[in-house]
């Protein structure tokens, strides 16, 4: 029998607070053979980036590992010493972060970073080392290596930071790979060419994976086996077809129950009605933004041509009223640009939107009536709402500015019921926001949307910031809350399974124009557009394991 | 870049242009020149003939645009306290100025950035704990105290080091230095000490909290990931992203340091710029203040050039974000 490239025995990682530990690994066990892709996954919080931090060594102070071992192949390496710890790194174990954005130094070139790492772990002089990046730039697919290898980071599109991270971490050819969720941070088309290169290196240079994610897509789509975390524990272990298609254990059953895949489930929705009806509630009609670019404060008083930026072009549409839109486009395909529009926060370049008949751009007395029409519920609850007010405050501030409530003790009756309605308990009023979690944060966004009584609810990426199981939540909230008031939901995702779910019809944006719209089935069953084909295409999904 | 720069110059010349006006309120409104010049004695026929002299009864503009050429061309007119060329006075006693500025500000970077990485990779040493401390002392005692104070220890206590004056000075050109000769750099010490403990503390909190905010974000963790060795990521990696808001700070403090130095000169009896104002204040010495005001705005406009070209050489994002004109 072979000797497994990584082996965690009985993993325990403490972290000790004044006089409680926390204990975020708790007893973890599994083997990683040679060659193997392993998947990790499992909700925030489940420990499993912090699995692999203990691997590599890079646990953040005050976290320690309290008992258990590691072993790579055979060896055990968690009791070595931090210069000890230090020479493995890179060398026997690369890593690849999540946010390919931030995971390069922005000030050095691409070249400088790669050689450096070179350098570091192979005996190579400076030309040799610079040709071997070259060659593995090449090799992560970045065209015209060489002349790209003296560019900056952010001269480099997500991707394609994501392909030099990848070059980063294999540079020089470890054992095993830790990808921490190397694909969350990219669009679904960019996020399956990543996939593919992560693999196809790994396969060539003979490394196993410990690929750590929250999303079961992608581990269907590229793990052989897959080992399901909650609260710090292993939960089952098996290979991924096993596991996706036969859950034992009641949380995998849960997790993979929650996660939403792009083939119809059934009775869910009902057939859409015609779409771009002139008797509609909502209508976008030939919806055109212009961005001015390079244009300083300076030269602006020097007259030529100016350079526009189309990011929204030509976009129509309608939803009937009590139904849901659903608008995908990969990053920078302007569908946040219209839905900014839509609620009031960018005037367009030209083209009507109109919501029950009034024109959201006329101003005037028709202003006010869409602030209380028209509300919105925001992608990162984190960021959107204010860490300083009560939730009673936040709930409320719509109905104070458009003077929807009388008194306090109406303002707090009608707070109280909203919280209700989102599934709160009242009694959380006099919380601050930090004090929730994630989906809790996003069902007092909701509760705030709804205070103003609208009748139309622009969501922009609503749950792409919360884990499955609680998104599955919100999305049922949100279900049921359109029913119960009959409300219009524009709901903007790049998450075609969410789309699906919810959308009766559906818009696919790509680079500012509306390629395909249609009914929600006949688009995902029967895609016209090319690029919409590719989209969905790309998306990894579980219901793709045969 | 070079688009950059010439906005930036563009920029810089109006902020003279309004600076230069104010200063010709305080020349030509403070007071009436003729006063200050003629003698108690003159007749009011003396006064016009002088008027139409000096061009004070042209209309204001004109007397502004003479003003602006006359500044462009170095002159200032003369002090009424010492009957000398402003912009000789102001030239024989820059060079002290600027030799003792530099000197403090060499020695607070220095201090500073080591200090400041230091505290922040040591963040639980107990020396960490006691240079903190001690910053605060920095911070908070007031620049003559401590002049005062090392002159007692090191200059009347311990006779190691003179009290005040540049000591012996050689002439280069216009230039005079202090810097070639053993009294001259003696005397340096203190008084270049004195102003950099101010500036010291400040780049060294600035340069610890940057460090420490650097050094938890993604990249230096992924540099970790890759195995290279901590003085590569501590110094090449972390500390280079540290530096754009310490240029900032040090860019203005090197200019409040040549502008207003005007304490520890007056401490040390240092014969700068500094103390040529003090002296002229009192003496209600308007072309000199007038030309002070011009002379300190600009070397804050100087410096600020300097720091936005020094942001294009350490950050490439801004770089490519110039090319494309925003």
């Amino acid at each position: 029998m072979t000797t497994p490239v990584l082996s965690i025995r009985d993993l325990v990682v403490d972290f000790p607070f004044h006089d409680e530990v926390f204990r975020a690994v708790n007893g973890v066990s599994f083997d990683i053979m040679p060659g193997e892709v392993v998947g990790v996954v499992g909700e925030s919080g489940a420990g499993k980036s912090m699995t692999g931090s203990a691997v590599i060594g890079l646990i953040e102070r005050p976290g320690r590992i309290s008992s258990g071992e590691i072993r790579l192949k055979g060896e055990r390496i968690d009791n070595l010493s931090e210069p000890e710890k230090a020479k493995l790194r890179g060398k026997r174990i690369g890593m690849v972060f999540q946010d390919p954005l931030t995971s390069l130094n922005p000030l050095y070139t691409v070249g400088r970073q790669l050689v450096e790492t070179i350098r570091a772990h192979l005996p190579l002089n400076e030309a040799e080392a610079r040709q071997k990046a070259i060659d593995l730039l090449t090799e992560a697919g970045i065209p015209k290596a060489a002349e790209r290898i003296d560019s900056y980071p952010h001269q480099f599109s997500g991707g394609m930071r994501q392909r030099v991270v990848i070059a980063l971490a294999i540079a020089a050819e470890p054992e095993l790979i830790i990808a921490d969720e190397p694909t969350s941070a990219l669009d679904v088309s960019v996020q399956a060419q990543i996939i593919k290169v992560l693999k196809k290196l790994c396969t060539n240079h003979g490394a196993a994976v410990m690929l750590i994610t929250h999303d079961m897509g992608v581990i269907a789509q590229t793990a052989d086996r897959l080992v399901v975390m909650h609260h710090g524990k292993v939960v089952e272990t098996g290979t991924v077809g096993d596991i996706i298609r036969r859950p034992r254990e009641p949380y995998t059953v849960k997790l993979i129950d929650s996660i939403p895949t792009i083939e119809r489930k059934e009775g869910q929705i009902a057939a859409a009605t015609p779409a771009n009806d002139d008797s509609a509630y909502v209508q976008v009609k030939n919806l055109v933004r212009d961005f001015e670019l390079g244009r300083g404060s300076f030269t602006k008083l020097i007259p030529g041509k100016v350079e526009m930026f189309r990011a929204v072009s030509d976009v129509s549409f309608s939803i009937p009223k009590g139904q849901t839109f659903g608008l995908v486009g990969e990053s920078g395909s302007g569908k946040s640009t219209c839905a900014k529009m839509i609620v009031g926060l960018v005037r367009p370049s030209s083209g009507h939107i109109t919501v029950d008949g009034h024109d959201i751009w006329a101003g005037g007395a028709g202003h006010k009536e869409r602030r209380k029409r028209v509300q919105m519920i925001f992608q990162d609850p984190y960021a959107s709402l204010n860490p300083r007010w009560r939730v009673k405050d936040i709930i409320a501030e719509p109905m104070r500015t458009l003077g929807l409530a009388r008194n306090k003790t109406e303002v707090e009756h009608r707070v109280a019921e909203l919280l209700n309605k989102v599934r709160l308990d009242p009694s959380v009023m006099r919380k601050f926001p930090h004090e929730f979690s994630g989906g809790q944060r996003q069902r007092i966004a909701i509760a705030r949307a709804l205070s103003s009584q609208p009748e139309f609810i622009v969501c922009d990426e609503p749950t792409s910031a919360l884990d499955v199981s609680v998104q599955a939540q919100v999305l049922d909230l949100m279900s049921e809350l359109q029913s119960e008031f009959g409300l219009t939901y524009l709901l903007i995702s790049h998450n075609l399974a969410v789309v699906r779910q919810m959308s009766t019809s559906v818009g696919v944006l790509h680079n500012g124009v509306l390629v395909e719209r249609g009914p929600t089935d006949a688009i995902f069953d029967s895609p016209q557009a090319d690029y919409t084909r590719m989209l969905l295409d790309a998306v990894p999904d579980i219901s793709k394991v045969a | 870049m070079l688009a950059f720069i010439a906005r930036r110059l563009m920029q810089s010349v109006i902020v003279m242009l309004v600076v230069a006006f104010i200063a010709f309120l305080v020349f030509r409104y403070v007071g009436d020149p003729l006063a200050n010049l003629l003698s108690q004695d003159a007749t009011m026929a003396d006064y016009e003939e002088a008027r139409e002299r000096l061009g004070l009864n042209q209309p204001f503009y004109v007397q502004f645009y003479h003003f602006v050429v006359n500044a462009l061309q170095g002159q200032f007119g003369v002090s009424y306290r010492l009957q000398q060329p402003v912009s000789q006075l102001i030239l024989e006693r820059l060079p002290a100025t600027i030799e003792l500025a530099v000197a403090s500000s060499i020695i607070a970077l220095v201090f500073g950035v080591f200090l400041g990485v230091y505290t922040a990779l040591k963040q639980r040493a107990f020396s960490t704990g006691v240079i903190m401390t001690l910053s605060l002392i920095g911070v908070s005692l007031p620049t003559f105290l401590i002049g005062i104070g090392l002159i007692y220890v090191f200059a009347v206590e311990l006779k190691w080091l003179p009290s005040f004056g540049r000591g012996e000075v050689i002439q280069i050109g216009w230039w005079r230095t202090g810097l070639l000769t053993q009294s001259g750099l003696r005397s340096l010490i203190l008084p270049a000490i004195t102003l950099s403990l101010f500036q010291l503390t400040l780049i060294m909190r600035l340069v610890r909290a940057e460090m420490m905010e650097v050094l938890r974000t993604d990249y230096i963790r992924f540099a970790r990931a890759r195995g290279l060795s901590s003085r590569a990521i501590n110094f090449g990696h972390a500390l280079k992203n540290t530096m754009v808001p310490v240029i900032t700070i040090t860019g203005l403090q090197l200019g409040s340091v040549i502008a207003f130095a005007i304490i520890t000169e007056t401490v040390f009896q240092w014969p700068g710029v500094g103390s040529l104002f003090v002296n002229s204040v009192a003496a209600v010495d308007v072309p000199v203040m007038a030309a002070y005001l011009v002379f300190v705005a600009l070397v804050f406009v100087i410096i600020n050039l300097i720091v936005d070209i020094l942001y294009f050489i350490v950050d490439p994002r801004l770089r490519d974000g110039a090319k494309s004109g925003r």
